[in-house]
């Protein structure tokens, strides 16, 4: 069926909405990646099957979404209108779950609690970890099956398009997003509105381009995949607001091909999208036309990086080139080309349908907006959190994401994926925006926030980047490729024991020199994770290289290990040690033998008494 | 599209033709500016850093390869302030710490009064500059040699490292390298592109007929003798 005007499309959206508001109870299963890979698959499969032989389809309905963002807690399975919200479910969970569902009650022991004061939710936006989020973007994750274009439809989706047709001017949408006050969400964070104003200026008679760049590869990050599997229409909608803006005639998205769920939902989505209209050739008889392709990167990190994305759209090798001439004038097979990231994309029908001035009011000023942050490492509720910009770290980290998982105080986070910079504690009051990250020293990126405890050692930190850095260096530029061993090195030497403090000077100073001498992005803020562990933990940096002393105890080499008073010789640490190091008579105190130690900790974790001492 | 632009060049304000690179601006008007991976009639790369100088002012300086930048009207330009200094003094630490035995960078260091190397010792003979892929390419046609892998593992050479097809045995890449020498194998034919003769005892004197060399240079640079 195709939509020929923007009045049959209303029309099916009402007849979609009426039929999807049937009071029907629902159970909503995540099947992201994430939840994939903790066993959703295996709770879809029992769902169907039971549905099915209990006969229930009119009564109960399946929806297999994209992702909460809750991982921590998957799989779980929301139910609706009730709102109930199961966690960590097991395939056996699922005939009660039906039938508490259809009873409109509740599986007790299933709903979420709260792990510190066992408290029970009934209704998941009770939930603190979703309660203190301001879910603009990630909302619709929930409520959407990413393969089935009606589920977007009847839910609004496509009414900015239509929007956008109806007013029918390209100027006002460039200055509805330039009002809105968007900045890119790649973590460059330029005004997208002033990029497109700049692109529909452009003169072109070979067409221009408009990029989605999904070339996500920071460790740790995962909110690009999660808008792309769970919400793939919001990306094309997107992107076809941003070609009637600019006067685009193609579109590209560049994604990792590490990503086999997104492309496979984005592929199904641009095909549903052709077939009624939306894309292609006179969209909804409009008589504008635009259509989009899926470009799969082969993993090179640095191919995130605009003028490497470029050329590896063409199908040269991924290496950035020296900008001006800048994409906008000079990009995909010389013509212009406007790149965005995904989040920034999955922005824009928000924008429109709100308006402008009501986008504008979430954030602070001159940061509109929310911004998805993936929260990881050391910390209770791992996920995706989305918030309004201008939030403080400590908002963040303690009140969505639960605090630290055990004794340990959280220590830092460590935001911007591998070229970001480390927050200390101490500054947990800073909030969350472009310009005071990149006065902290550390850079937005495109949102990865890595938390870290008092168990995790800077230096090695710094290092674990440096040599992820090192490997992902196009090598073009002599001083990112060679400087970038190069601080791995004596990184690796501080850790291992042989640093010293002339290491340390020059450390600094070839940071300072990669970070000023570099082409691209990935070699200016390749520095960063140096520069800022070594502003703000400084003295672990001394207690290694003076003390020889690893402060987190996780640098082999500067640990030793020793047995206490504690010990009651109960022998369990010298059978589980793979070396025969440790000695001594059962019931009398244990020793360690240093010359056979391999320092590998099994004896401190296998003891019941503290009595295996690391210094 | 061509013009005048009006560029300051370290206090200097000339006039100098539109498409121009900072570079060649530079070099014109008699500024010194060291480069490794620059060559006329090639095109710029920017992969040595050598030839970095700052332009903008304020907050807004950086410092950018001189070989790649155009000039732009108003562009102010600084060949040698104390950040440009600074930073090319740690390339050529960075270079001499890599490619020790060569000429030019061993000269270059010493101009630029780089007294000592940080750096654990290494012993490459290649620095990456990229001209030897760019002469193959765009002078010689032949693309017979590219970059190969990324960051660390990034290297130069022939396809799966057989003797490329298209290699016509030119010697064009060998003529270009500023630093270093594409080491010839010539005990293994099908891998050849020839350097052998640039070793201290040249092999085709130690060892047996120069036929059986591969060595394609008549006569041969090192030993002098004529093929056959």
């Amino acid at each position: 069926m195709k939509l020929s005007s923007i009045e049959k499309l209303t029309e099916w959206r009402s007849v979609l909405a009426k039929k999807n508001a049937s009071g029907k109870s629902c159970l909503c299963i995540c099947a992201g990646t994430a939840c994939q890979a903790s066993g959703s698959n295996e709770i879809i499969r029992a769902t169907k099957r039971a549905l099915i032989e209990r006969r229930l389809l009119d009564r109960l309905s399946l929806r297999i979404t994209g992702c909460h963002g809750f991982c921590e807690m998957g799989p779980f399975v929301l139910t609706e209108p009730q709102q109930a919200f199961y966690t960590q479910v097991k395939a056996e969970d699922v005939p009660r779950i039906i039938d508490a569902a259809l009873a409109g009650e509740y599986v007790e022991e299933l709903l979420y609690k709260d792990p510190s004061t066992g408290q029970k939710y009934y209704h998941r936006g009770d939930i603190p970890f979703f309660k203190n989020q301001q879910r603009t973007i990630l909302e619709a994750n929930q409520k959407i099956d990413p393969i089935r274009i009606h589920d977007y439809i009847a839910e609004g989706g496509y009414r900015g398009l239509e929007k956008v047709l109806s007013v029918q001017d390209p100027v006002w949408v460039v200055e509805e997003v330039k009002k809105a006050g968007l900045r890119g969400r790649g973590g460059a964070g330029f005004p997208t509105g002033l990029k497109w104003e700049m692109l529909a200026k452009q003169r072109s008679n070979g067409g221009k381009f408009l990029v989605c760049n999904a070339d996500e590869g920071d460790p740790g990050a995962y909110m690009d995949r999660s808008i792309l599997e769970g919400n793939p229409h919001s990306i094309i909608e997107g992107m076809i607001i941003g070609a009637y803006g600019t006067g685009a005639t193609s579109g590209v998205v560049y994604v990792r091909n590490e990503y086999p769920i997104a492309i496979k939902h984005l592929t199904a989505a641009l095909q549903q999208a052709r077939t009624l209209g939306l894309l292609g050739g006179n969209i909804l008889g409009g008589g504008f036309s635009f259509d989009i392709e899926i470009v799969r990167g082969a993993g090179a990190f640095v191919c995130g990086e605009e003028t490497a994305l470029i050329r590896s759209i063409e199908g040269k090798m991924g290496e950035p080139r020296q900008r001006p001439p800048f994409p906008i004038q000079r990009g995909i097979n010389g013509k212009p080309t406007a790149i965005n990231n995904v989040e920034t994309w999955a922005n824009i029908p928000v924008i429109i349908v709100r308006g402008a001035d009501e986008y504008a009011k979430i954030g602070t000023k001159n940061n509109s907006g929310t911004k998805i942050f993936s929260l990881v490492g050391k910390i209770r509720n791992t996920g995706l959190v989305e918030v309004p910009m201008g939030m403080t770290i400590k908002e963040i980290v303690y009140n969505i994401g639960g605090g630290p998982v055990g004794k340990a105080q959280i220590k830092a986070v460590q935001t911007g994926g591998p070229s970001g910079g480390c927050i200390p504690a101490s500054m947990f009051d800073l909030q969350i925006d472009y310009d005071s990250l990149s006065r902290a020293g550390s850079i937005m990126g495109s949102g990865g926030m890595i938390v870290m405890d008092e168990n995790t050692c800077m230096v090695d930190l710094a290092k674990y980047f440096m040599r992820f850095l090192k490997e992902e260096s196009c090598g073009k530029c002599f001083t990112c490729r060679k400087g970038t061993q190069r601080m791995y090195e004596i990184l690796d030497d501080i850790t291992t024991g042989k640093g010293t403090l002339e290491h340390l000077d020059l450390l600094e100073e070839l940071a300072h020199v990669v970070k000023d001498t570099t082409m691209c992005g990935l070699g200016q803020t390749s520095a960063n994770p140096v520069l800022s562990t070594l502003r703000y933990f400084r003295d672990e940096y001394l207690a290694h290289i003076q003390n020889s002393r690893c402060p987190a105890q996780v640098c082999k080499p500067l640990l030793s290990y020793s047995i206490n008073n504690n010990c009651i010789g109960c022998q369990a640490c010298g059978k589980a040690c793979s070396v025969n190091a440790i000695h001594g008579e059962r019931k009398q105190r244990h020793f360690i033998d240093a010359s056979k130690c391999i320092k590998c900790g099994t004896c401190r974790s296998v003891c019941k008494y503290d009595a295996v001492e690391a210094a | 599209m061509k013009g005048k632009v009006t560029v300051t060049i370290n206090g200097l304000i000339v006039e100098v033709e539109k498409g121009m690179t900072i570079l060649e601006a530079a070099q014109f008007l008699g500024f010194p500016i060291p480069t490794l991976c620059h060559m006329e009639g090639l095109s710029p790369y920017g992969a040595c850093r050598l030839c970095v100088v700052e332009i903008g002012e304020g907050a807004r300086a950086k410092l950018v390869t001189s070989c790649t930048y155009p000039v732009e009207e108003g562009l102010k330009v600084r060949t040698a302030s104390t950040r440009v200094l600074r930073a090319r003094k740690m390339i050529l630490e960075l270079l001499l710490a890599s490619c020790p035995q060569s000429k030019i960078i061993q000269d270059l260091a010493a101009a630029h009064g780089v007294r000592q190397q940080r750096f654990r010792q290494e012993h490459e003979d290649c620095i990456l500059c990229g001209l030897c892929v760019r002469m193959c390419e765009e002078q010689m046609m032949a693309k017979a040699i590219g970059f190969r892998n990324r960051g660390e593992k990034r290297s130069i050479g022939t396809p799966f490292d057989v003797h490329s097809e298209t290699c016509r045995l030119c010697g064009g890449c060998m003529y270009v390298c500023p630093a270093c020498q594409l080491r010839c194998t010539y005990n293994e034919p099908e891998k050849a592109i020839c350097g052998g003769c640039e070793n201290l005892t040249p092999p085709c004197i130690e060892k047996d007929p120069f036929d059986d060399m591969m060595c394609y240079m008549t006569p041969c640079v090192a030993c002098e003798q004529p093929k056959n």
